[in-house]
């Protein structure tokens, strides 16, 4: 009879979480930032039918980065989640704090109970009235919760983009220059982000029920020209304030959540 | 509450009914009748019209228990999402109930598989769910609804009518549900054209509605000292519009010169048109 090899508790932990770190390092990042406007989430994701990013419920989206399947499985589980809580209670009852915690308790109950645990970074993002009160919930591999007053960044290379936002951000940006800052962040100072490479969404401070809105390609290079105009006059006329609604002209006045992707992308780029 | 997670599967997809069933907080039919026994409040009459940019849809504002008024400004005329309405007639209870399922399903589906139902598929729901709500018929709390929406592909306005076993029947030109819809339907039937505008369908619409509450005690009127005038709203490729009330307004105070003028102030006034 043979006997099981003993690891110590500790080397279990560290491979699966080296094991997770690994997966989600392969995929790429994504930026969640509040703005003027509302909360901007910003991915770096090539295919335009494979969401990272999208609405869980009326001013709460979710964006998910690492192996899509799984990180799907759990968007899936947190639509449910919502309509269940707002159709058993009431629709204001439905808030990010407590599916944060959810999306923490089955991450943290795979991760120590599971062989493998999810490769997947969550964002749980919310929006309220004024930009002091929007919520950001960046919840790890392993359960850890971490509530983000400003900007998150998800993904494998968040260090090194997490510095460059941190350079960059500023309360209060408009869309267009928050667009802008959270590109840079992604692509870094050697190649540039084009709209095709990009997954946009936005979850707006004002309007209807239903804050949640993509932004299609042509709306997403609008928005970045606009900003980065309105970014060069920032730094010329500190007082350029009265332009930032400007970029929102850009916009439809219409929210339409799930509008036609006419972006002929190449297939199915795992996320 | 817990995190609704399922197994490859035994997953129930993007159908929110589904997943109520599943975690078991579906409602569950009356096991005895109870339309005798008690008296609960049902909704009247609801109708709707095809015209040249989608569909109008409209329903008094009346439910009756018995004989008796329960309440004057009850809404049955409702959004089931951006592009489609639903009316409702029948026990109110179960009614309201159907329609927010209703709404929640399509929002439901929209989110879960990121698309929108199409109008068809959407129809097809609320005829499974009238056919669900077959066992709470039977004790007496039937529920049936008019359908209406305006179908992106096909680019036109749709109606939709349903039985109490959840049959359903697309109409060409309008539909009407409810204790007053033979006289609402009858009006409408008169004055309907290919291609109305926006102001004849609505005139017309509520016209249907002053007879239908002429001739069934169920049915309100609008209500002037009250200010509660009938839900109105319209359906186009720009989505759910639903008519102001000084709007409605305006348009009665129309509806009713005409109907002393042709009456001549003699006691046939709201018969004739």
């Amino acid at each position: 009879m043979s006997m099981p090899y003993y690891v110590a508790p500790e080397q279990v932990m560290k491979d699966r979480a080296d094991y997770a770190r690994k997966g989600i390092a392969r995929g790429r990042s994504l930026v969640g930032l509040v703005c003027a406007d509302g909360i901007l989430l910003c991915a770096e994701n090539p295919s335009s039918t494979l969401r990272k990013v999208s609405e869980i419920y009326d001013r709460i989206a979710f964006a998910g980065v690492g192996r899509y399947n799984e990180f799907d499985q759990l968007r899936i589980a947190g639509v449910r989640a919502a309509d269940l809580k707002g159709f058993s209670y009431s629709r204001e009852d439905v808030d990010a704090r407590s599916l944060a915690q959810q999306y923490a308790q089955i991450l943290g109950q795979i991760f120590t109970h599971e062989m493998k645990p999810m490769e997947v970074e969550v964002l749980v993002a919310e929006v309220a009235g004024a930009a002091h009160d929007d919520q950001l919930f960046h919840v790890l591999y392993d359960g850890t919760v971490m509530d983000d007053d400003f900007f998150t960044v998800l993904g494998g290379d968040a260090e090194a983009i997490t510095e460059r936002m941190k350079a960059s951000y500023a309360e209060g940006l408009g869309l267009g220059p928050a667009l802008v800052a959270a590109t840079a962040a992604l692509s870094g100072p050697d190649r540039a982000l084009a709209a095709a490479d990009l997954e946009v969404a936005v979850l707006d401070r004002v309007g209807g029920r239903r804050a949640f809105r993509r932004l299609a390609d042509d709306e997403v290079t609008g928005l970045l020209a606009a900003g980065r105009d309105d970014g060069d006059t920032d730094v010329a006329v500190p007082a350029a304030d009265a332009e930032a609604p400007a970029t929102t002209d850009d916009l439809p006045g219409e929210p339409s959540t799930a509008e036609p992707q006419t972006d002929p992308d190449e297939g199915a780029a795992p996320a | 509450m817990t995190f609704p997670t399922f197994t490859a599967g035994d997953d129930p997809g993007p159908d929110f009914a589904a997943l109520l069933r599943r975690v078991g907080r579906a409602t569950q039919p009356p096991s005895s009748p109870v339309g005798e026994s008690l008296s609960i409040p049902h909704g009247t009459t609801v109708v709707a019209v095809r015209y040249a940019d989608g569909v109008v849809m409209a329903g008094d504002r009346r439910a009756t228990s018995g004989h008796l008024i329960s309440h004057r400004s009850i809404e049955k005329v409702f959004p089931a999402d951006r592009y489609s309405g639903v009316a409702i007639a029948g026990a109110a209870g179960p009614a309201m109930e159907m329609v927010k399922l209703f709404q929640l399903q399509l929002e439901h589906y929209e989110k879960v598989e990121g698309n929108h139902l199409s109008l068809e598929g959407k129809a097809n729901q609320l005829g499974q769910m009238v056919r669900n709500n077959l066992p709470a018929a039977m004790q007496g709390l039937a529920v049936v609804p008019l359908f209406a929406g305006y179908d992106l592909r096909r680019k036109l306005g749709r109606l939709f009518q349903y039985d109490v076993t959840g049959g359903r029947y697309e109409e060409h030109d309008m539909a009407a549900s409810g204790s007053g819809s033979l006289h609402a339907g009858t009006v409408v039937k008169l004055g309907y054209r290919e291609n109305l505008d926006r102001d004849s369908a609505i005139d017309l619409l509520l016209h249907a509605l002053w007879v239908a509450a002429d001739e069934d005690s169920a049915t309100g009127g609008p209500d002037l000292l009250r200010r509660i005038f009938p839900v109105v709203a319209t359906i186009t490729e720009h989505g759910w519009d639903r008519a102001e009330d000084d709007e409605l307004a305006g348009r009665f105070e129309n509806l009713l010169g005409q109907l002393r003028t042709a009456a001549g102030g003699s006691e046939g006034a709201g018969v004739t048109s």
